[in-house]
């Protein structure tokens, strides 16, 4: 087992072996939730806060139940509204927290790069709960292990990320995973929501729906992010929806055992047919929540093996 | 009276590099050679001054290093009045002296913009008063630089304002820019300007691409400059103004300034020295020290960018330097204060371009002295007889490891920290007074 990370900050760091050592363990964290007794104690004595400046309900949700299934102290901040009102910087905030020794720290961040520069400020574990524009590592762990157990591998797939790539820190952290594992990965959106240089990344980017999703394994929609936006990427959701929205008739254009993922929360009806997220046969919504809860035991449980390592040999540096 | 002998003369008018001794009296250049020292004429005026009552000469052995006209700084920032917490004209002064920087020529994009002839009295005042270096200031081009109405120009030249500018607010509006220009180009005053298309800009803070892609942040295409640019020039025949575009950064924006010279327009451009040094993966994880404006580009644009300062169609090269304090830089990437410190690392920084061969000492020179002392109508930046004794004595190549926490400028946000650096000053002189010694 290898898993050698201080810290969870992306998927960009993480070797592919850290990332099979991850998966392999949140299968038998899957098995542990779904028996009667949801209980274990590997992280009994921790303290886990999860700080969050921005709105979360689900990942917030999934992560503090994470945290009590395996037995650690858990904290829910909700930062919009304390201190940064009060003018405190990320900085301070961090100080603060890191001064009541937190074992475990969940932060998710509106800006770009704001939890690493947390993560450099404290003497906990950091696990990045989105930061801006930039990574989502627990939800592409998530996605993968969902890839892995509905397709029974997670390499040599073809896999379509599709609609709003320029807002997604989900789409650049499933981009990185996917590549890492030996995955082919189009990139499908309207040009105006595709960052510049993709292409360099060894994807394919298509603007055309039909084409980008032509014979894929898995369709991976993204949710149009209407708040990130400041006006003017597209001329309206329903032409969005009729261009980019996922539906039967573009959905046929891929293999027909194809599975259809949405990080949630869906808006049904601008990037997916309601019909199509509901469909058993092909939807994998619900089960890449459920995911989500045991990838997140997995990666707590990694960090706080590498926590008590370094706590009991301070020597040596994981 | 100064002798300075076996020195390796950096001429940025003749483009020289050759040893040679020159000769400092009553603060400017008397007389220089590539021959034998004249130390017997040298002794008989010492012995004519000794006469006379006046202190005896000293001789300097320059040991073969470099002597070069100091640096002549366009557009550097000294945070007074508003933030002296950043940056003083005393310790703004120090670093320069101690980088070879014997003229800073300071913006008005301070707390409260220098845009009345009172507000540049007092600065300049404060300079004279403080600074160990010379100082000429710049005026802002608009009131409180909001681009809506023109300031005193006229007052303001009276009173020494060396060039007009906004600094990186750009004026927006058409008709205000080219009446500005109107007016300017009628008492023959420069306007220097950010050329970018500020809505294209909004809120970026790196340039697109892959790296800006990868990290999430807020990008902005390179065209923005070439775009600005392009406005600029159309202004200018318009106008006939001086113009001086403050950095030009990206390649395709060099076709445009190459035209707008070719055509004879009254134009000249210049670089900051992290465009030529520094490329856009140097913000790695999100380092907030390599924040700058307009943001690090590709390595293919700084090539350009070396290149064209080669060949003299990029004009001047300046530090830009921009004091931010700690708490201004320890935040998140988009939420980080912009600029760079530069005054003390503009000299080894452009060492780099000499050793990589990309430039040699006296097309520096030409870009650091000698053009931006042109433009701004200033006599230095030259080593020719009649010259003020602006004077800089380097190693160029010394190496050290660069400390931040030794910098003289009381902000130390280099984007060189940790970083190995060739080129040490081992002595500055202003009007034949020596400012500072290694």
């Amino acid at each position: 087992m290898t898993f050698r990370q201080k810290h969870l900050l992306g998927i960009e760091p993480l070797h592919p072996e850290e990332i099979r050592t991850v998966l392999d363990l949140a299968e038998r964290y899957v098995d542990l939730n779904r028996a009667a007794e949801k209980h274990s104690d590997v992280l009994r004595g921790l303290t886990q806060i999860n700080m969050f400046f921005e709105n979360s309900t689900r990942t917030q949700a999934s992560f503090e139940l994470a945290g009590k299934r395996l037995g650690a102290d858990v904290m829910n901040m909700s930062m919009q509204a304390s201190s940064i009102k009060k003018g405190e910087t990320l900085i301070d905030t961090a100080l603060t927290l890191n001064a009541m020794h937190p074992d475990l720290l969940v932060v998710r961040h509106p800006h770009s790069g704001a939890v690493n520069l947390l993560a450099e400020k404290v003497n906990c574990a950091v696990l990045n709960a989105g930061d801006g524009k930039h990574e989502h590592p627990t939800q592409a762990l998530l996605d993968a292990l969902t890839i892995r157990r509905a397709k029974g591998r997670l390499h040599r797939l073809n896999i379509a990320i599709c609609g709003d790539i320029a807002h997604s820190r989900v789409a650049r952290s499933n981009l990185m995973l996917l590549g890492k594992m030996e995955n082919r990965v189009r990139l499908v959106g309207p040009a105006t929501l595709m960052p510049s240089g993709m292409e360099e990344f060894g994807c394919e980017v298509f603007d055309d729906m039909r084409e980008g999703l032509k014979d894929v394994d898995v369709v991976m929609m993204l949710r149009l992010q209407r708040e990130r936006m400041d006006g003017g990427f597209i001329p309206s959701e329903r032409e969005y929806y009729h261009r980019w929205g996922l539906d039967a008739e573009k959905l046929a254009y891929a293999k027909p055992d194809a599975i259809v993922m949405h990080p949630g929360p869906m808006n049904r009806g601008v990037e997916i047919d309601g019909q199509i997220a509901d469909d058993i046969n092909r939807s994998v919504i619900q089960e890449q929540v459920e995911m989500g809860v045991a990838v997140r035991m997995a990666a707590m449980d990694l960090l706080a093996r590498n926590l008590r390592a370094a706590h009991a040999n301070p020597e040596v540096m994981v | 009276m100064t002798l300075f002998i076996n020195a390796r003369l950096i001429d940025p008018e003749t483009l020289t590099d050759q040893i040679g001794w020159l000769r400092v009296a009553e603060g400017v250049i008397a007389e220089t050679g590539t021959s034998t020292p004249p130390q017997a004429d040298e002794q008989a005026r010492e012995q004519a001054g000794e006469q006379a009552g006046e202190q005896a000469g000293d001789t300097v052995d320059c040991a073969g290093k470099c002597l070069a006209p100091g640096i002549v700084d366009l557009g550097v920032k000294v945070s007074e009045p508003g933030e002296r917490n950043k940056e003083s004209f005393a310790t703004a002064g120090r670093a320069a002296a101690a980088g070879g920087v014997t003229t800073m020529i300071t913006r008005p994009d301070t707390a409260a913009a220098i845009d009345t002839p009172e507000g540049l009295e007092f600065v300049q005042r404060r300079a004279q008063a403080d600074a160990i270096v010379k100082v000429r200031h710049l005026s802002a081009l608009t009131k409180a630089r909001a681009g809506a109405e023109m300031v005193e120009i006229g007052f303001m030249l009276d009173a020494g304002a060396v060039a007009f500018t906004d600094c990186d607010h750009v004026v927006t509006n058409t008709k205000i820019f080219q009446r500005c220009m109107t007016y300017a180009k009628s008492l023959g005053a420069l306007i220097i300007a950010h050329p970018q298309d500020p809505d294209l800009s909004k809120g970026a803070c790196v340039t697109s691409g892959k790296f800006a892609s990868l990290r999430g942040l807020p990008a902005v295409s390179p065209m923005a400059e070439r775009m600005g640019f392009d406005r600029d020039m159309a202004l200018i025949e318009m106008t006939g103004a001086r113009y001086h575009a403050d950095q030009i950064t990206t390649a395709r924006a060099l076709p445009a300034l190459e035209r707008a010279k070719a055509n004879g327009l009254p134009v000249t451009a210049g670089v900051s020295i992290h465009h030529l040094t520094l490329n856009e993966f140097d913000v790695g994880d999100y380092r907030t020290f390599f924040k700058v404006k307009p943001p690090l580009r590709s390595e293919e644009d700084r090539m350009a960018m070396v290149d064209a300062v080669a060949s003299g169609l990029i004009d001047v090269i300046c530090s830009m330097h921009t004091p931010q304090d700690e708490e201004s830089k320890r935040l998140p990437f988009e939420e980080a204060a912009g600029g760079a410190v530069g005054l003390e690392t503009l000299l080894p920084a452009a060492m780099r371009l000499y050793h990589a061969g990309g430039l040699t000492l006296p097309q520096l020179w030409r870009a650091m002295a000698l053009n931006p002392a042109k433009l701004l109508g200033l006599d230095s930046g030259r080593l020719s007889v009649g010259a003020p004794a602006d004077l800089v004595l380097f190693n160029p190549d010394a190496p050290f490891l660069l400390d931040r926490f030794k910098l003289k400028s009381k902000s130390k946000n280099t984007p060189f920290d940790g970083q190995r650096m060739e080129g040490k000053v081992l002595g500055t002189w202003v009007d034949g007074t020596q400012v500072f010694a290694a």
